[in-house]
């Protein structure tokens, strides 16, 4: 009994502890932020890691997930006789929700795994040690170009999901199925707001990219440097940060679409 | 500056996202279909707007020819004031007629111009006298299920 409680405070104030530690590392990392932009090259290799190489998985899931969006809304849409919306309905709930949140989430698993990972094994292997004797600071060197390359290319991600996504619904809904094409587009440009919808979908890609890349870096920097840690840390950062996306995701939906 | 495969990928990468933003921008959204800065703005008063919404569009002829800009309440006339942001391209008399329409029988509600037969044309800032609100469902409902009242009374007044 008193046991379990003391249990239970020991989780709690561990549980702060790494809160305040990583809040910590997460200024350190953009206090040295100004030293990685003037190294630029490693910025744009770690976009390479997190951005180009996620490129395959983003762009065939956004297809897919675009055309089961245009079977699905075509289904429930023709119940009401007004299919042409389909245009609407697919590109909204992408530009809107699904591309920034399922885009994140699979970037996540991606990325931030392979973040987490490679530097909890650099840690293991004692590299950011080694980095620390020779008076390179190793958050300057390989935890701020990492953080930069993964923030730069969370949005350009989403946006590319959101446009697969739409492809892959005028395939199905116009091509397939045959929803007249004009309308599709048509009635899609009169509900799709470029400031309301999609400048509010990038700024929620920003805002997940920054919050998946900023757990993965921690998450990978925090973990004990054995094999059996950094596995753990690989798997917390990938439950962590889905975690993270839809509460985050909920509460910027709540400040932007209010239902004016 | 040394050239690598590794600067073709990310530049292919980063040009990607940058057309399917634009993409998103011109054919998904309404960027560009309706330029803003070639707009004049005009004044109406409706005794009710319904559901009318700013950004409703605003019809002629059932073509688009502006938006709803703002919509506001005049406390000295208890009425609502809406202004539409009509484009430059087309002119409508002054004695223009505005009416709130809706588009099928659930669809969102837009405003719709019927051109008059007046010599001078709207300008920046004018208002449109001849309005006509929104339809009330339930007023109508309502209306109707009195007059039927009415109606059944006088058909057979109560034996006395």
């Amino acid at each position: 009994m008193l046991n379990g409680i003391r249990g239970i405070g020991r989780r709690v104030v561990d549980g702060v502890w790494r809160m305040g530690v990583a809040t910590r590392f997460f200024l350190l990392t953009l206090l040295h932020s100004g030293q990685s932009f003037r190294r630029f090259h490693l910025i744009i290799r770690e976009v390479f890691s997190a951005g180009v190489l996620s490129l395959i998985i983003i762009l065939v899931s956004g297809l897919f997930v675009g055309m089961v969006l245009g079977l699905q809304g075509y289904e429930t849409l023709q119940t009401y006789g007004s299919e042409e919306a389909l245009g609407v309905l697919v590109s909204l709930s992408l530009v809107r929700e699904l591309g920034p949140v399922v885009a994140a989430l699979l970037f996540a698993s991606r990325a931030g795994s392979a973040i987490t990972a490679e530097i909890g094994l650099m840690k293991a292997t004692e590299q950011i040690a080694a980095m620390e004797m020779m008076a390179v600071d190793p958050i300057a060197r390989v935890v701020a170009p990492r953080f930069w390359g993964a923030v730069i290319s969370m949005p350009l991600l989403a946006a590319l999901f959101s446009a697969m996504g739409i492809l892959g619904g005028y395939l199905v809904g116009v091509v397939l199925i045959g929803v007249d094409e004009g309308s599709f587009w048509s009635q899609m440009q009169a509900a799709v707001d470029f400031k309301e919808d999609i400048l509010n979908g990038v700024i929620k890609s920003v805002v997940f990219g920054i919050a998946v890349t900023a757990i993965a870096l921690f998450e990978g920097y925090d973990a004990p440097p054995t094999a059996e840690g950094v596995s753990r840390a690989t798997t917390r950062t990938v439950v962590t940060s889905s975690l993270a996306i839809l509460g985050l995701d909920f509460i910027l939906t709540a400040f932007m679409f209010r239902g004016v | 500056m040394q050239r690598a495969t590794l600067d073709l990928w990310v530049g292919i990468f980063v040009v990607a996202g940058i057309a399917a933003i634009l993409f998103l921008a011109l054919k998904v959204g309404n960027m560009g279909a309706f330029d803003s800065s070639q707009t004049y703005l005009v004044k109406a008063s409706f005794d009710n707007i319904g559901g009318l919404k700013v950004r409703a569009p605003v019809k002629s002829a059932g073509v688009v020819v502006g938006r709803v800009s703002e919509i506001g309440f005049d406390g000295a006339s208890y009425e609502a004031s809406v202004s539409l942001s009509l484009d430059a391209r087309y002119k409508f008399p002054k004695d223009t007629s505005a009416s709130i329409m809706t588009s099928g029988l659930l669809g969102e509600q837009y405003i719709a111009l019927e051109a008059g037969g007046d010599q001078k044309m709207l300008a920046q800032g004018d208002r449109i006298k001849l309005t006509q609100g929104a339809v009330v469902l339930e007023n109508l409902i309502g209306q109707f299920l009195y007059n039927k009242a009415d109606a059944d009374k006088k058909a057979d007044p109560p034996a006395q």
